[in-house]
């Protein structure tokens, strides 16, 4: 499909969120209020009260019970929606594994932001990636473009898995911050992303079954392989719905991860959601200062792409992993990925942690700059050991 | 890439100016990104906002540090803020004030290269009734900089107030657009 208008306005990260929650045609949204995801859920109440929208919308008295009205309204075969950040995440955290353990592709929008104490309202993207063996799949938006696009792609391979899936989108950073989205017509949304076909139908009395039964000794490792399969097997489907969606509407996501400038690179800075945009705009600061750099988005980060990661690594000497995140007594958490994924590889690049921005510490161009001089020393000096450097601590 | 900074206190609506400077330049055809300072806002308190215009998709998700323009809706602020601080050489300032430019001046650490100055706040309470500067204060940064026209402003405007509160505010925006004295300094 090409040609078509889009609908071009000037949106927040979180109303494009609303927006695509209303274009997927979600059926029930549950959602508890909080800094700063609350304006998704407000604007979708809007759209309901101007009739816009035909949602049956679940107030509930806490992130928990949002997650379980979200599970049960899946599990009657409704597409649902809710959106929630940090401390409401973590309330979640037991329901999350509820959702794929029952194999419910639900669909939520995290808007990363930092677990208190001390209390943050900004973004970090530890809330998320703390949730990382819940077996939900995890999309995280550059801009709110891709909030937007992520959102619709998320609905759609999430029914194909079962599987539920979170696109991530930054505190403030994307989820206030206006911007230029492209909306795509109701009619092109239908055709992209039909009405869920369920696996069972829990109104069909002539097939009775139970969801969420004893799982004994004898049952339950093989549950969580199935799992572990779908979440394999989600490799193949998400490139294939990206690939799909750009033919559709002009906008690829058909790899896992973006590659920007990456040819003939001697080293690229690998990252998530949106530091990546800023990322992008220093690769081209630092291209005109004769850096051969390049910059590798994370788009999913589960299920985890090994295979492009390893692709990537072959043709660069380093990789600057910038994490805004950390787990503590290890590392940051992309790091940690990256060297597994490439452990036992003929990929041997010198690989580098940054910790970065963390509480939503400003992370600007001459930060990323800084980087670069420190990650080029280290590739010239052959050093080998794995560091990781607090980037902005103030010292003495 | 123009980029902007406004300075408010929180309630004058800042942030609000801010997103309809960006939905004005989007009505002719740029690429545009508004955003609160990311902070805690309380009424009263001083607020910054930022708007920034290009020719092409913008990338940068960072605060503004090296302002093209500064706009300040309450004057108070120029005693206790810097509000020139990093404001690029050839910079513009544009502030809500009945002061005359000596005085304006004599309070910025930095001189800009263009200086305009209205009374948005007589003007507010004249055609709105209220003393919230953020749409009068639109029509001087159309004035001064010539990077929007007004009519793109009051269009943005209407998108954001409906009805009679949209007339009112988009003749506010007018007014101001017609009463902002520019200096080329």
């Amino acid at each position: 499909m090409s040609g078509y208008e889009p609908i071009r306005k000037v949106i927040s990260g979180n109303y494009a969120a609303a927006y695509a929650a209303r274009d997927a045609r979600v059926q029930v949204v549950a959602a508890y209020p909080i800094t700063p995801q609350t304006s998704i859920i407000e604007k979708i109440a809007e759209f309901i009260a101007n009739g816009e929208a035909d949602i049956q919308y679940v107030p509930v008295e806490s992130e928990h019970s949002a997650m379980a009205a979200c599970i049960g309204a899946s599990a009657t075969g409704a597409r649902a929606f809710t959106a929630t950040s940090a401390q409401g995440l973590a309330l979640m955290h037991e329901m999350l594994h509820w959702a794929s353990g029952a194999r419910l592709p639900i669909v939520m929008v995290d808007v990363n932001r930092a677990m208190a104490p001390p209390w943050s309202v900004w973004d970090d993207q530890t809330d998320s990636l703390a949730q990382r063996d819940t077996g939900w799949m995890q999309f995280y938006a550059e801009n709110n473009q891709e909030v937007y696009d992520g959102v619709l792609m998320a609905f759609k391979v999430a029914e194909q898995v079962n599987l539920p899936a979170m696109v991530v989108e930054s505190a403030f950073i994307l989820s206030h911050t206006y911007d230029v989205v492209e909306m795509i017509p109701q009619k092109l949304v239908d055709e992209f992303l039909p009405p869920r076909e369920p696996l069972y139908d829990l109104a069909d009395f002539s097939r009775p079954f139970s969801v969420g039964a004893l799982g004994t000794p004898d049952d339950y490792y093989e549950f969580r392989y199935k799992i572990a399969r779908a979440m394999e097997d989600a490799v193949k489907v998400i490139r294939d719905v990206g690939k799909e969606f750009g033919e559709r509407f002009g906008r690829d996501y058909g790899s896992m991860i973006e590659l920007y400038r990456t040819e003939d690179a001697d080293f690229v800075f690998l990252g998530l959601g949106s530091l990546m945009g800023t990322v992008k705009q220093a690769v081209d600061v630092l291209r005109e200062e004769g850096y051969r750099v390049g910059a590798a988005k994370v788009r999913w980060f589960r299920p985890f792409p090994k295979r492009e990661l390893y692709e990537l690594a072959k043709t660069v000497d380093g990789i600057a992993v910038l994490d805004r995140n950390y787990s503590f007594g290890m590392e940051g958490i992309l790091f940690t990925e990256t060297k597994a994924a490439l452990y036992g590889t003929d990929a041997h690049p010198l690989v580098r942690n940054y910790i970065v921005g963390l509480g939503g510490r400003d992370f600007t161009v001459k930060d990323i700059r800084n980087v670069a001089s420190d990650m080029m020393k280290a590739m010239e000096g052959g050093e080998t050991s794995e560091e990781i450097l607090w980037y902005h601590l103030k010292r003495g | 890439m123009i980029e902007v900074r406004f300075h408010g206190r929180g309630g004058q609506g800042a942030v609000t100016a801010a997103n309809i400077l960006a939905s004005s330049a989007f009505k002719e055809g740029k690429y545009v990104q508004a955003f609160p300072f990311f902070g805690v806002e309380r009424r009263g308190a001083p607020v910054t906002a930022f708007t920034r215009i290009d020719e092409r998709p913008i990338r940068i998700k960072t605060q503004i540090y090296e302002p093209d323009i500064v706009v300040v809706l309450d004057p108070s602020l120029l005693d206790t803020v810097d509000v020139t601080a990093g404001l690029k050489d050839g910079g513009t300032v544009i502030v809500n004030t009945e002061k005359s430019k000596e005085e304006i001046l004599s309070k910025l650490k930095k001189k800009p290269a263009k200086l305009a100055l209205v009374d948005a706040t007589t003007i507010a309470l004249e055609v709105l009734g209220l003393p919230i500067t953020n749409t009068s204060i639109l029509g001087a940064v159309a004035k001064a900089t010539g990077l929007v026209k007004l009519e793109s402003v009051q269009d943005a405007i209407k998108e954001v107030f409906s009805g009679s509160l949209g007339e009112k505010n988009a003749r506010a925006a007018e007014e101001a657009y017609n009463k902002t004295q520019v200096y080329e300094l």
